[in-house]
């Protein structure tokens, strides 16, 4: 965030070659825990203009760690289609004119089959990236997508298909006996969860069992909070699809199912996933019923390289302005956008992925869609900076709602989620946790800026290291957090941080995410909920979240008390106190 | 009894902690590429199958081996390549059939010596596709998941006659 924030001219398109595309590994990749796979990639985000930034699995940063390189600054643009080709200390700038126009599972391959080595893992961009859909994806292996904020748009907008590497260098630690038996520690710590275990089983579908029972999905766009008669897509109906599970790097979780789908118009298809995001992005937002239409439909997403959670935001959007008859067939190119039609999805997806008709509206992301189909349109789009939220509706848990609002990449739960709030523990507990007074109750407001705050430093943190989510205070309790940081951090480098200075870094990330949003001209009007939020109330789900919305007084408190946790002022501006406090009150220091 | 460490490859999820472990216990930095076990895997298809030495019972780098430094340790059953005899001619690693044995980039011979009958790879399977066990519990163990499969047959030829 420091070299984006230092590196970038404010003002710039984003698809021009001023923008710098940055991708890195952390300090914990490598380790024998924690899933240590985790690559940053950020730039300037084609779809809010804002500050982007996506994180992604797999096995790619170790493997450009053991080829040399910690990080990437990738700047101006290619002349023709290139990739970047890393190998032990090396690193050269390939022709990809063969690897132009193939799918991000054929471009792997191909650049494996180039070089003769099957160990080659890279970073790609599918047919989407090339065709600057602006929510377009880098992908790696079979199911590992950087998703957020149209990085692969950048790298489609750069001619960069593809980043290989191959290292066979050593990843050095200060104290490897140490840190190999406290990873182990740390591995028991995350598998005694029960979280871990069911995710082990049945990935991060399992969330969907609680949420939809409860009432906090949003259904037909925004429609209902809750998908009826949605048991055909319980996590375990895909033991019918299932061939096993598959982790990332480092990972003893493996929440990633392997699948085939032997019948259908797509069939054969061998993949992995789905996530509960695309569960939501393809099943309950466009109200499909049907476990094979999100597993083709994740499968496409994958293949193409776009956004699952974008392109399912967009598409139970364009169904909304049809039924309200704002669309009409003769915008959509002869498509019937009808509520729970696969097809409609699945062609729409191809549409978007190669810019063709209604495709090419959708494809440039919901701001300019709106300018194109007429102001009527935004009421009905669930977005914050412009950036779809997943199929999650927060209108019961005001905890989750400010978490949307202030995301800095645009509506988004991996920012903030504070998904504890849900399990309504008790309060003594929570203040131990989180370090202040706040309602076990989800429905509450009171106490829950601090839970998004200590959150977004914890998750600020948890990236920067180079670690998965999953395995720190997401969706478990008891799982690995500042203090366990802080020893591992001893452990791989010989540092030695504090709890309090810990959590200072994530401030002054998190800061600096802020101050590059402020420059960009974003203000705490963009801290801001979709308007249904406030004027719709649920209209399902159980008793206890049923006629339930945003109430717009306690949210602008709610908000308050965020920015002064933050130390930013009223408008969400950090002040030079906290500035000089982080020592970051001279920055932007060395734009280039 | 002396135990076996047992491969199940349908139960491997990729994640590759072994090989991380391994590298890290044994040349004390990260890197699969200097590990004694390797996951081998297609995947496009969806296949991982972890590749290590199986300690054989008629071990082909023992009767390679010119100069006689391989050799088994009776208390663990390791093969077990002796520093002082090698020569480094790597006629163990052309002529296992399984990839058993493996060089490095420094040119080291790297074999799998059962981390002296503690093998950390089968601590850190979390999936547990790595076992460390008894023979005879693994034939229990084998034998009953192809009876399980028989099983179900068994159960469908009695609907078919029911």
């Amino acid at each position: 965030m420091y070299l984006l924030y230092n590196h970038l001219v404010p003002g710039i398109d984003p698809l021009s070659l001023e923008n710098v595309l940055l991708v890195g590994a952390g300090l914990l990749t490598g380790i024998p825990a924690l899933g240590s796979g985790r690559c940053d990639i950020a730039a300037k985000s084609p779809i809010t203009g804002a500050i982007g930034d996506s994180n992604i699995g797999g096995f790619f940063a170790p493997e450009m760690r053991m080829a040399g390189f910690d990080h990437l600054v990738i700047t101006g643009k290619a002349e023709k289609p290139s990739y970047l080709w890393i190998h032990d200390g090396e690193i050269e700038i390939l022709d990809a004119s063969h690897l132009w126009g193939k799918d991000t599972f054929e471009t792997q391959t191909l650049i494996r089959s180039d070089h003769g080595d099957e160990e080659i893992k890279s970073l790609v961009i599918g047919q989407a990236g090339e065709n600057l859909v602006r929510f377009a994806n880098v992908r790696t292996g079979m199911k590992n997508s950087a998703g957020r904020t149209g990085m692969g748009c950048v790298m489609g907008s750069k001619n960069l298909k593809a980043i290989a590497a191959r290292g066979t260098l050593d990843v050095e630690f200060t104290h490897p006996d140490q840190l190999l038996t406290y990873c182990k520690e740390m591995i028991d710590m995350v598998m005694k969860n029960r979280y871990s275990r069911a995710a082990s089983k049945w990935g991060t579908l399992i969330i969907y069992s609680t949420t939809n029972t409860t009432g906090l999905i949003r259904t037909r766009n925004f429609q209902l909070n809750q998908l009826e008669q949605g048991w055909d897509i319980e996590p375990e109906e895909m033991d019918k699809y299932t061939i096993g599970m598959s982790g990332c790097y480092g990972c003893p979780v493996s929440c990633r199912h392997r699948y085939t789908l032997k019948e259908g118009s797509f069939a054969p298809i061998f993949a992995e996933g789905p996530e509960y995001t695309s569960l939501g992005a393809f099943g309950t937002m466009v109200d499909c019923k049907k476990m094979e239409t999100i597993l083709v439909a994740n499968h496409l997403v994958n293949k193409y390289g776009i956004d699952t959670l974008e392109t399912g935001g967009l598409i139970a959007w364009a169904m909304e302005l049809y039924e309200k008859g704002i669309i009409t067939e003769k915008m959509t190119d002869g498509l019937r956008l009808e509520w729970g039609n696969e097809e409609v999805v699945f062609e729409l997806i191809r549409k978007i992925s190669q810019r063709e008709g209604f495709g090419s509206v959708l494809a440039d992301g919901f701001k300019n869609a709106i300018a194109k189909i007429g102001n009527e349109s935004e009421y009905y789009a669930i977005k914050v900076k412009g950036m779809s939220n997943l199929h999650s509706d927060e209108r019961p848990t005001p905890s989750l709602a400010l978490g949307i609002a202030t995301s800095t990449r645009g509506a988004d739960h991996l920012r903030s989620r504070p998904a504890i709030d849900l399990y309504g523990l008790p309060e003594d507990f929570l203040e131990e946790i989180y370090g202040g007074s706040m309602s076990s109750d989800y429905r509450s407001y009171k106490g829950k800026s601090r839970m998004v705050w200590w959150q977004e430093l914890l998750y600020a943190v948890t990236d920067s290291l180079g670690t998965c989510k999953f395995q720190t205070v997401f969706l478990a309790v008891h799982a690995p957090k500042w203090e366990e940081y802080s020893k591992l951090i001893y452990l791989v480098s010989g540092m030695q941080y504090s709890i309090p200075q810990l959590m200072d870094i994530g401030e002054r990330i998190y800061t600096i995410e802020r101050m590059f949003n402020i420059r960009e001209g974003f203000s705490r009007k963009d801290d801001a909920l979709p308007e249904r939020y406030f004027e719709e109330a649920t209209p399902i789900g159980l008793p206890r979240v049923k006629g339930l919305k945003i109430d717009r007084e306690k949210f602008e408190k709610m908000l308050d008390e965020y920015y002064t946790l933050h130390g930013w002022d009223n408008n969400g501006v950090p002040t030079n106190k906290i500035l000089q406090k982080l020592g970051i009150e001279r920055e932007p220091s060395q734009i280039i | 009894m002396q135990k076996i460490l047992f491969v199940d490859p349908e139960k491997c999820t990729g994640c590759r902690l072994c090989e991380i472990a391994c590298s890290l216990h044994h040349e004390k930095v990260s890197n699969p590429s200097r590990a004694r076990i390797q996951i081998v895997k297609w995947e496009n298809a969806g296949l991982f199958i972890p590749m290590i030495c199986q300690q054989c019972e008629t071990p082909i780098c023992e009767i390679v081996c010119p100069m006689g430094a391989i050799s088994r340790d009776e208390k663990t059953g390791a093969m077990l390549i002796n520093k002082e005899l090698c020569v480094g001619c790597k006629l163990c690693v052309m002529f296992c059939p399984l990839g058993g044995v493996g060089i490095d980039k420094n040119r080291k011979i790297l074999k799998c010596d059962l981390c002296d009958g503690d093998p950390l790879c089968v601590k850190y399977c979390i999936p547990g596709a790595l076992q460390f066990m008894d023979a005879n519990v693994i034939n229990i163990k084998k034998r009953r998941i192809a009876a399980e499969k028989l099983s179900e047959l068994m159960k469908k030829l009695l609907e078919v006659s029911l």
